[in-house]
């Protein structure tokens, strides 16, 4: 069973609604002891980092998170904000990530007058095969909507990346049994539905 | 010499070239769709969450959903339905009709929506569209001009479903109401609507030429040299109503999406 991690940031209903469309069982949870109890976590997110790191902070999720993933080894995919949580810290505003990628978030910096946020569909490049990136077809693309991004300072912990505003980001981390996207999977067809699949049945 | 950096190590990426966006666009009227020619005669289309359905099927970019008679009804919006289609969508999601209070505009976009359309509301509550800018970022509010032609060539922007004209050209209210927020223009040429003979270029060309932030063009698409034509005059995307619901001469109800290859040739990105 994956639990969905509700720390009030968005609606959930479209990535419960994919993960049942697929087959695959999920449910959106914010108690400690469903958490604990859950052989896969997501943990999503739209808005402010800020909102996100203060949530951990006052729901003692941040303990849960690090005994379930960082100890136990648990599988957990970050998407959007989710992604960005688990660097230590961003532009965007003050408070803790998790800190289990090497880097911080920064904002776009776009060097061709391309606007920010990101909105729109976009291309990515694999950095290096992964089982939750595996077949996900050719030339995938992803559904974006960021002003920042988490800079990744460990190449090997680099997924994805692509180009927005003539600059090189990264669009997908992992490590362990972490893996976590920028872009929203549940936003974005058969490439979002692909990787979905893939992390429900994935073995770290 | 400059010294190696990591990133300039990194051997480059290669990445497909990017196609504008096309955006079906459906319209509600009691909960269910239609679709009328030029705002009259609205013909029955089907239920939304089976449309929905099928462009997911068919990878639709993005989607506009439109409810034309809540304001007019002085109605809200239809939270359920907005919900169900927003948990339904595997694509972004816009939706606009009725929408005249902050509150209202962040209910929906809480519900799982990704983009506010306002039009009304652009004339009688100027201030709303800066505050749900304000809040959820200028990319969540959509604009949605509404043109007809007049005898002499000039053209006039219209609120309330195209009962009320507002004063001014339309490529001076695009500009201003981006700055009270607005970070995308949807700009409907009347007269084309459903008619499937191509967008209105010289409107396109005018407005897009006014503001920098992205134009969608919509009205009148009946194929996709169409789409090409208005990306041509300057629209940063294009929306079509009838071409994704219909077909053949006798308007069966059928709805499509061209396939993604076709739509990269018909842009040229191929």
């Amino acid at each position: 069973m994956i639990t969905i991690i509700d720390y009030r940031m968005g609606n959930l209903g479209s990535i419960c609604n994919m993960f049942h469309r697929l087959g695959i069982k999920a449910r959106v949870s914010a108690d400690p002891e469903t958490i604990r109890a859950s052989d896969r976590l997501m943990l999503p997110g739209v808005g402010h980092f800020s909102n996100g790191a203060r949530q951990f902070a006052e729901t003692g999720l941040r303990e849960v998170l690090e005994e379930k993933v960082e100890r136990g080894g648990t599988p957990l995919l970050g998407i959007c904000v989710g992604q960005q949580l688990l660097g230590s810290g961003s532009e965007e505003g003050e408070g803790a990530g998790l800190g289990w990628i090497a880097g911080r978030c920064v904002r776009f910096r776009p060097q061709d007058g391309a606007k920010v946020p990101q909105m729109g569909w976009n291309y990515v490049q694999p950095a290096r095969p992964h089982p939750v990136i595996a077949d996900i077809g050719d030339e995938p693309r992803f559904y974006f909507a960021n002003s920042f991004w988490l800079k990744s300072e460990k190449r090997d912990e680099v997924l994805l990346e692509s180009i927005y505003g003539g600059e090189r980001f990264t669009a997908g981390v992992a490590r362990d049994s972490i893996v976590a996207f920028q872009f929203h999977p549940e936003k974005s067809h058969r490439f979002g539905m692909r990787i979905l699949e893939n992390f429900a049945k994935w073995s770290p | 010499m400059e010294p190696m950096t990591a990133e300039a190590a990194l051997p480059p990426l290669l990445l497909p070239k990017r196609r504008p966006r096309v955006i079906p666009t459906l319209l509600l009227k009691d909960g269910l769709l239609y679709k009328p020619v030029r705002f009259k005669a609205p013909k029955y289309v089907g239920d939304p969450r089976v449309a929905v359905k099928i462009f997911n099927d068919k990878g639709a970019d993005e989607l506009v959903l439109a409810d034309m008679t809540a304001t007019i009804e002085r109605r809200e919006p239809d939270y359920e339905l907005i919900k169900e289609i927003a948990t339904e969508s595997f694509m972004p999601i816009a939706y606009g009709g009725g929408i005249n209070s902050y509150d209202q505009a962040a209910r929906i976009l809480e519900l799982g929506v990704e983009k506010i359309v306002l039009n009304t509301a652009l004339a009688s509550t100027p201030a709303l569209s800066e505050k749900i800018a304000g809040v959820f970022g200028a990319q969540s509010v959509i604009g949605c001009l509404d043109c007809r032609k007049s005898l002499l060539g000039g053209y006039s922007v219209y609120v309330e479903a195209g009962r009320r004209r507002m004063g001014g050209k339309p490529e001076d209210i695009a500009q201003r109401i981006v700055g009270q927020g607005v970070g995308e223009i949807m700009l409907q040429s009347i007269d084309r609507e459903g008619t499937g003979q191509g967008y209105d270029l010289a409107l396109v060309r005018r407005v897009a030429g006014a503001v920098d932030v992205p134009v969608i063009a919509l009205g009148g698409a009946g194929n996709v040299d169409h789409f090409r034509d208005a990306i041509g005059a300057g629209a940063a995307a294009v929306a079509a109503g009838s071409m994704f619901v219909f077909t053949g001469p006798h308007r069966a109800v059928l709805i499509t999406y061209p396939p993604d290859e076709q739509l990269h040739r018909a842009f040229g990105t191929r």
